[in-house]
């Protein structure tokens, strides 16, 4: 187990450094610069803008000293923001998202899995074709469209919530709901299909006949099955919403860490780029790493056939 | 035998049937419990007619809030609340006196020496010359990161200063006591005070910047102004409090106690807000009002508009065929139809551009050119066809690029159909991210882009003279003009205001004559207030000017 540990976690940090390497790459090689703007300003400003911040070094040096500010998490100040860093960008900005992305999390969990038990339960009834056209319009309606529906009826006609900011627990619902929509959606269909197959299962009958009552028969034999491949999908899921709350940000004007993620790139904000990247790379790789081990606690099975459980 | 029996039983009720209810009621449950949180949100306070509170949205946190940094259209706002410099801007009037009471101009218009009266800033330090003269010094300085240093290139020997050919120290400012400010200016500037009024002539606490690099950044002590507001609170990337500066010289005349600003870059938001009650004002001139909204709004009798010193026009890169050949730039030019993008694209009052120089800057009597000339262009293209040696088929393809944005798509969709009815020719679009756009215009690798500019300064120069070099960085197409620069150099030494605008407008005339841009419309602010918001100015520069505004009671 140990050797397995510091093996991943080796290769993390090795694909760290791609990473981190790449989007200096990628940086570099896309026009234009932090200071581009439409009211073009003599060249003698924008070289002294240049100097001011060390953008009219040679590449090399350049890269050494993002890779430098890297390892020692000092990445300097934001280009854009020049009075904040980009440490406190992430370290202000990252609560914000994470408090969302838990709460989002948690909804599309509880009630994707519930939805989902529900549907299989009732398979072929009306209340699984009911579960299905929901789950059906929660993958398809993007969360942006959700966000602004979710604004009108509940902001502005019913006047039940805030319309956005940020701050309370009141204004977190509707940009959680909106975020969670899709993942619940998913969720619910995957949780479903994966519980009809299994009450089809042999086990499931033996159980029956066993005599065993059938809230365990659901929650000890049906569900926990049925919940492995949702734990495959919930490694990526962090990071998606984590990562994926730009638009449900920008719509309600929460002062996360998505927005900064996406703006940095518009802004050519080269040191917000970099800090960013990495720090979001290592959150999904971390939470891949946590969701393998996860499995084998979930299924002791894990380590002999893999492959099979793994659909 | 008894276990089978109970297995019997069972299976007589539907096996999942409890289960299934209870998984019901676990639904109704949470959203129960859903219901019941936002039982518990209490609105913002709707507007306390004893307080006087302003809340508004502005669309981006600003970067920062040093005044001699800003070049953004979310800082200088915040900045003009906490800030007030020499003169002030005045919708539709002369540049009024502020933290100068009194101003002496030479003959030459060469020497303006300002008088301060006695003020404070915000943290109780006596205001003086010498923080002015400090100030741009700084912002003139080799070293110093300053995107709009260029702006001050009208003082004697401030380019000289930057680019490092002579001192800072002669620089033409010198605060001769506390009180006195004496500006040395490189050539005759007649609009000079509206110049001093923008955001670019600002002080800073020079007591204050020298001991705390990041004094502009966050709200708290260090943070100094001087003008009728000081910043309370400032949370990043989401909302920020000013309330009325105690120190502010004339704070008598201040009836606002607060101004809360919210930062919400989406535009829906923000008219969901306002329509909510959580906003006082959307729209111009701290953000813009959703595109599609503004057609509904205009029917309620809700928008309303002011003129913006401001052209939205289409550029040729001139130096490279076709659009070197100016037949088929007016060809492209004529063949516009404005006024139908005006009433069924941005449909906010804007007014058709027929002339580069906006109205707002000087009287505008007569047209350059009809608006829609579909004949004149046709007869245009023809000839410039035959100049180039090409027909219709031959024609090399044309792409126009616009940075990516819903309007900007529209009218160029429209133009694009309008171009196709009067040539039968279909030009390609091609929709291109800011930055990249902005890199390509500065490399000359287009053939149409879309552009604006809206003015720094109340003076038709400002929009002339960005094609006054050929290889200015300012100047897009390439177009250059011998006589063209001379009337402007003309222009700018001479003293005399009449023979000034008359030079001027003929500079004006020779590029409306050659066209290396189609003027498309002049620009507008859009905005949706309460109707108890009074007092706000809004000046033609995009500028807003909050220190009289108040809040209605009755």
């Amino acid at each position: 187990m140990i050797k397995y540990i510091v093996k991943k976690v080796l290769i993390l940090l090795v694909s760290l450094f791609a990473v981190a390497t790449l989007t200096f790459a990628l940086m570099q090689a896309i026009p234009g610069d932090p200071f581009t703007e439409e009211k073009a300003v003599p060249e003698e400003i924008l070289k002294a803008m240049y100097h001011h911040y060390g953008l009219d070094l040679p590449w090399y040096q350049q890269y050494f000293r993002y890779m430098k500010g890297l390892i020692t998490w000092d990445l300097g100040p934001s280009f854009k923001y020049q009075g904040r860093t980009v440490t406190e960008i992430i370290k202000e900005g990252f609560p914000v998202s994470m408090v969302l992305g838990v709460e989002a999390l948690a909804i599309s969990i509880f009630a994707g899995i519930s939805l989902g038990s529900l549907s299989a339960l009732k398979h072929g009834k009306w209340q699984d074709r009911l579960m299905m056209v929901i789950a059906v319009l929660g993958i398809s309606v993007p969360s942006f469209i959700l966000a602004t529906f979710l604004q009108y009826l509940f902001g502005m006609k019913l006047d039940w919530l805030p319309v956005a900011r940020w701050g309370t627990v009141s204004h977190s619902i509707l940009p959680a709901l909106s975020l969670a929509a899709l993942p619940m959606a998913f969720i619910a269909r995957l949780t479903r299909s994966n519980m009809v197959e299994i009450m089809q299962q042999d086990y499931i009958h033996t159980a029956k006949s066993k005599g065993l009552n059938s809230f365990s028969i659901i929650y000890r034999h049906c569900l926990r099955n049925a919940l492995l491949p949702i734990i495959t999908y919930l490694g990526p899921l962090t990071t998606a919403i984590l990562t994926g709350s730009f638009a449900v940000e920008k719509i309600f004007g929460i002062p996360g860490l998505g927005q900064w993620f996406v703006m940095s790139i518009t802004n050519r904000d080269y040191t917000v780029i970099m800090g960013t990247t990495v720090f979001y790379s290592a959150i999904l790789m971390v939470s891949v790493f946590i969701v393998d081990i996860l499995y084998t606690v979930v299924d002791p099975r894990i380590k002999l056939v893999t492959k099979k459980v793994i659909l | 035998m008894h276990s089978l029996a109970r297995l019997e039983s069972r299976q007589e009720v539907p096996f999942f049937r409890r289960e299934a209810s209870l998984f019901l009621k676990k639904i109704m449950l949470l959203f129960g419990v859903l219901l019941l949180t936002t039982g518990c949100h209490k609105k913002l306070r709707p507007i306390d007619e004893n307080k006087q509170l302003l809340r508004l949205n502005i669309h981006t946190e600003p970067p920062t809030l040093d005044a001699r940094k800003a070049t953004d259209t979310s800082s200088i706002p915040i900045i003009q609340m906490c800030f007030e410099g020499l003169m002030r801007r005045v919708p539709g009037r002369a540049p009024q006196l502020a933290l100068a009471n009194r101003v002496k101009i030479s003959d030459d218009l060469m020497t303006y020496t300002f008088y301060l009266r006695p003020a404070n800033w915000s943290d109780g330090t006596r205001i003086t010359a010498y923080d002015f003269e400090k100030s741009w010094k700084t912002i003139l300085s080799p070293e110093f990161g300053s995107g709009f240093a260029n702006d001050l290139y009208v003082l004697k020997n401030a380019r000289k200063a930057k680019i490092g050919e002579c001192s800072v120290d002669e620089i033409g400012v010198k605060a001769k006591s506390l009180s006195k400010l004496v500006v040395h200016l490189d050539h005759p500037v007649p609009y000079f005070l509206d110049v001093v009024a923008s955001h670019s002539f600002l002080a800073v606490p020079t007591h204050i910047v020298e001991t705390d690099k990041k004094w502009a950044d966050h709200s708290g002590p260090h943070f100094v102004g001087n003008g009728a507001y000081r910043l309370k609170s400032w949370r990043h990337h989401n909302h920020m409090v000013l309330e009325r500066n105690e120190e502010y010289w004339d704070q008598t005349a201040v009836r606002l106690e607060q101004i809360h600003l919210t930062i919400i870059e989406d535009e829906t938001t923000e008219l969901h807000m306002f329509e909510s009650g959580e906003l006082d004002w959307a729209g111009s001139p701290l953000s813009t009002l959703p595109t599609d909204a503004l057609q509904a709004l205009a029917d309620q009798n809700r928008l309303n508009t002011y003129p913006i010193s401001g052209t939205y026009y289409y550029i040729f890169n001139v130096r490279t065929p076709p659009f070197d050949n100016i037949n088929l730039r007016r060809a492209f030019t004529y063949a516009i139809n404005r006024k139908e993008i005006i009433d069924n694209i941005t449909q906010s009052e804007q007014q058709v551009a027929t002339n580069f120089v906006p109205p707002t800057m000087w009287e505008v009597t007569q047209s350059a050119f009809e608006d829609n000339a579909t004949e004149e262009a046709r007869k245009y293209f023809d000839i410039a066809l035959e100049e180039m040696g090409y027909t219709r088929s031959s024609l090399p393809p044309i792409t126009l690029i616009y940075n990516k944005s819903a309007a900007h798509h529209k009218i160029a969709q429209a133009i694009q159909e309008q171009w196709f009815q009067a040539f039968g020719l279909r030009v390609r679009l091609q929709n291109v991210e800011w930055k990249v756009f902005l890199d390509e215009l500065a490399h000359g690798q287009f053939q149409i882009a879309r552009m604006g500019g809206v003015a720094s300064f109340q003076d038709p120069l400002t929009f002339l003279d960005q094609f006054r070099y050929e290889n200015s960085r300012t100047n897009f197409s390439g177009w250059t003009n011998e006589k063209f620069s001379s009337l402007l150099n003309q222009a700018e030494q001479t003293t005399h205001p009449e023979k000034r605008e008359e030079l001027l407008r003929q500079a004006e005339g020779l590029f409306i004559e050659e066209l290396p841009v189609a003027p498309i419309y002049y620009y507008t602010g859009t905005y949706i207030k309460k109707r108890y918001v009074k007092g706000i100015e809004l000046s033609e520069l995009s500028d807003a000017d909050f220190k009289f505004a108040f809040l209605e009671t009755q």
